[in-house]
């Protein structure tokens, strides 16, 4: 799943680790979950959001509306 | 590096199976010939180096749940996936060697071994560009 997480990371001037130690996840997850290989379960994508202070959707982008771009 | 407290306990558990698989194995092959005619002595003796192996299994599953970063969790369950799938499939083939009188089984044959070293294997595979 596409997501906007290193840019959000990147205007905090975070890095992979420092973004993993605020989830209590490790940084190899935060890499798996920002390049769209691993999409994170719910209770952890609203931990992300409000990590950022955002909404789940203003993170990551939605399936269906990954594919319709493709289109 | 510093390990994670599950990664920790992991470590700390399969260390105590293996001093334990290590004496076991010398008590049972100590003991074995003074007890062999003696048949439930015998059979707990027998039993008993595979114990701490049954423990290795349980660590590991242990592990899987005690794990909290979700992510590793799901490499650590694929490894052991892969890992099965492996073990199964040569154990399979090699049964089928063995019906048609193409093969034995080695001597001290341990699928647990098999298992183990197909562990390492999946682990190569399951964090391939994790």
């Amino acid at each position: 799943m596409n997501n906007r997480i290193k840019v959000l990371r990147a205007e905090r001037d975070w890095s992979q680790g420092d973004l993993a130690q605020r989830l209590d996840v490790s940084r190899q997850s935060v890499n798996a979950i920002e390049t769209g290989r691993y999409d994170p379960s719910l209770p952890l994508a609203f931990r992300i959001a409000e990590l950022f202070e955002l909404s789940i959707e203003e993170i990551f982008v939605p399936p269906s509306r990954h594919q319709s771009k493709a289109f | 590096m510093s390990l994670t407290p599950p990664m920790r306990r992991y470590t700390i558990r399969l260390i105590f199976c293996l001093v334990a698989y290590g004496l076991a194995l010398v008590l049972a092959n100590m003991a074995y010939p003074a007890v062999r005619h003696i048949t439930p002595l015998a059979w707990g003796l027998a039993i008993l180096p595979a114990l701490p192996i049954v423990g290795v299994f349980v660590v590991i599953g242990r592990l899987i749940v005690e794990t909290d970063d979700e992510y590793q969790r799901m490499l650590f369950v694929k490894q052991t996936l892969i890992a099965t799938g492996l073990t199964l499939s040569i154990a399979t083939v090699w049964q089928w060697l063995v019906n048609f009188d193409l093969a034995s089984f080695p001597e001290g044959y341990g699928i647990a071994v098999l298992w183990f070293a197909m562990l390492g294997v999946a682990a190569i595979v399951a964090r391939w560009r994790a």
